[in-house]
């Protein structure tokens, strides 16, 4: 009986004591950044960007969020947690900000500077928001499509989701754009794929097979796009012309090898190091502009290797 | 040499033993052990405000995880329950903002609409015989879909309902004794978790909940109505998960309709972890409470030492595997 009560104190007990010394690693300044995901690579540059910027300006940085962007309440315990630590300043990219709005206000009377990052947080709350124009840029991928199609014919979107602002401005930078400088060009649908892999490769290939003159097809994440660039091999469709978003081994492949014509990147990186400059620079008292901008990039085979480019994709 | 135990608490060791205590005191030691293990690596761990954080954190988990454990002891199993709790919080949401009626029909609305669902589920399984494993994964999947396309796939927000916030966020408790703010959350958690351990502990309803989970067929062949029984079980356990829809509707001021899937894994982690076993016929709802108090403290301390984020899934699903294994050890001694 008692072996197996000491069996499992003992797994409590290691699991603590072998995180223990990181807990009391000094008193220098900590900075928590709570994200709307983890696992996928894109948060894995952005936790990237935050990593050299922390070793830049000496202060302490952790990067946490939950499984999936649906996770809300996962997100506001996280969000809890890291207020707990009494940090200086946090980042936080809200997956639904009214949800998180009571802790936001009690970080406010903490004096905790916090710095909206990616989709941001619709408050007044945040000193800033480190994110990118996804308007602007889903505009560019219209440009081009239409550019690369000849200006006429039939197109097709598979976005991420409908909720998110992410989603809704892509899709809409796109559909807009279209609609008003391209009239010959149809977009004959608007698909949502959850971001997922194969999902989308799903989707991609039923409209494939429900419009064979379709000349384009636009995904506006990076799961979405390899979707789509699934779907094409799978289908044997030739001469499409399929514009992605974001990077990733899979979509840097597709277009080096002319299955996909290009895409858009964000600065993921520059994201991640912005949130935790601007935080820094909140905590010294310094003025920070209410909005920042970490840019955008139009990438295709001629350009992927260049030095401005390769320094904002990741694998 | 004189018997240690007073001979009237012969008799009391001898249930408590019978219900699983034994686990039940392992589970405690163990999150003693976390609370205070936690509180020496971190000074900002032990805190009225993150005490409170982690009270709030189990809520909702704790009162699926109670629901499951009903369903748990009966030899069945539910992984409706994240997505039944989704369901019934977007209902609320359609009651409340959408036909715009008042606070407590809302309330009543995800009670009666997890009820409603958990006799679905009963009824596959009791009357219909499909096994309670494929039952609860059809119903998961058919009410991820139906909060999906009743909510048109966008949250729906509790702006225009007043009130509503307070169910899970207010704190009745703070409301007089203004230094220990525990949500009332928290609070309809244990009221939840009182009348389960009253039903399972007290009533016929509990005593056949045990008896379907040990010996169904005995208990047909002695004339109950099994059938009839099951399916009270479970529709009793949706309408306990459409409190939870509530508590987390309340929470996020919103009903969220892509969430809840793999909320019903942590659930069921709590109920083993708090001594249930899943073979049926044995459990408890104090060792759900406190197995699900133990996946809260776990996560909230391992973010408090800012413990990279990988490593506490990993240290989870560890604890899940030690705390069912000592269970195993303890019952394969006393067999």
């Amino acid at each position: 009986m008692m072996n197996k009560r000491q069996f499992l104190s003992a797994m409590a007990a290691s699991a603590i004591l072998a995180t223990a010394p990181m807990a009391n690693a000094a008193d220098e300044i900590y900075i928590p950044l709570i994200s709307k995901g983890f696992q996928h690579q894109f948060w894995q540059a952005v936790k990237l960007g935050a990593d050299k910027a922390a070793a830049e300006f000496n202060v302490k940085v952790t990067f946490e969020g939950p499984d999936s962007e649906s996770q809300v309440d996962k997100q506001i315990d996280m969000l809890a947690a890291a207020l707990a630590k009494k940090p200086a300043a946090i980042g936080f990219a809200a997956l639904d900000s009214q949800a998180a709005t009571p802790l936001l206000k009690q970080a406010q009377k903490d004096n905790i500077a916090v710095i909206a990052f990616d989709s941001g947080v619709d408050s007044d709350i945040p000193v800033t928001t480190a994110t990118t124009d996804n308007v602007a840029a889903a505009a560019l991928a219209a440009d081009k499509m239409a550019e690369l199609i000849g200006g006429s014919g039939k197109v097709a979107v598979i976005a991420h989701d409908q909720t998110s602002r992410t989603g809704i401005d892509r899709r809409d930078g796109f559909v807009d754009r279209m609609a008003k400088e391209y009239p010959d060009v149809e977009i004959v649908t608007v698909q949502y794929g959850g971001g997922d892999h194969l999902q989308s490769t799903e989707i991609a290939k039923s409209i494939l097979t429900a419009n064979p003159d379709l000349k384009g097809m636009f995904g506006t994440n990076e799961g979405s796009a390899i979707g789509v660039v699934n779907g094409v091999r799978e289908s044997g469709t030739e001469g499409l012309i399929v514009i992605g978003y974001d990077s990733g081994k899979a979509q840097k492949e597709a277009i080096r090898s002319g299955l996909m014509a290009g895409a858009i990147t964000q600065n993921p990186v520059g994201i991640g190091y912005e949130t935790v400059k601007a935080a820094v620079a909140a905590i010294n008292g310094e003025s920070v502009p209410g909005l920042i901008d970490t840019g955008f990039y139009y990438y295709d085979k001629s350009n992927i290797d260049a030095p401005e480019i390769a320094a904002v994709l990741y694998d | 040499m004189p018997d240690p135990l007073p001979t009237d608490s012969g008799g009391f060791f001898k249930r408590l033993a019978d219900t699983g205590a034994h686990q039940k005191l392992l589970a405690f030691a163990s999150l003693i052990l976390l609370l205070i293990g936690f509180s020496l690596a971190s000074p900002n761990f032990m805190q009225t405000s993150n005490m409170i954080a982690i009270l709030q954190a189990t809520s909702v988990n704790g009162v699926l995880a109670i629901a499951a454990t009903l369903v748990i002891i009966t030899g069945g199993i539910d992984l409706s329950v994240g997505t039944l709790m989704t369901f019934t919080a977007v209902i609320t949401g359609v009651v409340l903002t959408k036909i715009g009626a008042p606070l407590p029909l809302g309330v009543i609305a995800a009670i009666v609409t997890g009820a409603f669902c958990g006799l679905c589920s009963g009824t596959f399984v009791a009357k219909m015989k499909i096994p309670p494993f494929i039952a609860t994964l059809g119903m998961m999947l058919i009410l991820k879909g139906l909060s999906l396309i009743i909510s048109g796939t966008r949250p729906i927000y509790f702006n225009d309902t007043p009130g509503f916030d307070l169910i899970s966020r207010g704190s009745i408790i703070g409301h007089f004794f203004p230094s220990v703010p525990i949500p009332n959350g928290v609070l309809i958690l244990f009221i939840v978790a009182c009348i389960a351990s009253y039903i399972l502990s007290r009533t016929v309803l509990g005593r056949y909940c045990f008896a379907l989970g040990s010996n169904e067929e005995s208990m047909r062949l002695s004339g109950v109505n099994t059938d009839r029984w099951k399916i009270a079980i479970y529709a009793l356990a949706g309408a306990i998960v459409g409190v939870g829809g509530l508590l987390i509707a309340s929470r996020l001021n919103s009903a969220q309709p892509a969430l809840g899937l793999g909320y019903e894994l942590e659930a069921i982690a709590a109920v083993v972890i708090g001594g249930t076993s899943l073979s049926g016929g044995r459990g408890t709802v104090v060792g759900t409470l406190i197995g699900a108090l133990i996946m809260a403290v776990l996560t909230n301390g391992l973010r408090i030492l800012s413990v990279a984020q990988e490593w506490q899934t990993v240290v989870t699903g560890a604890i899940i595997i030690a705390a069912v294994y000592a269970d195993m050890l303890r019952r394969r001694k006393s067999e």
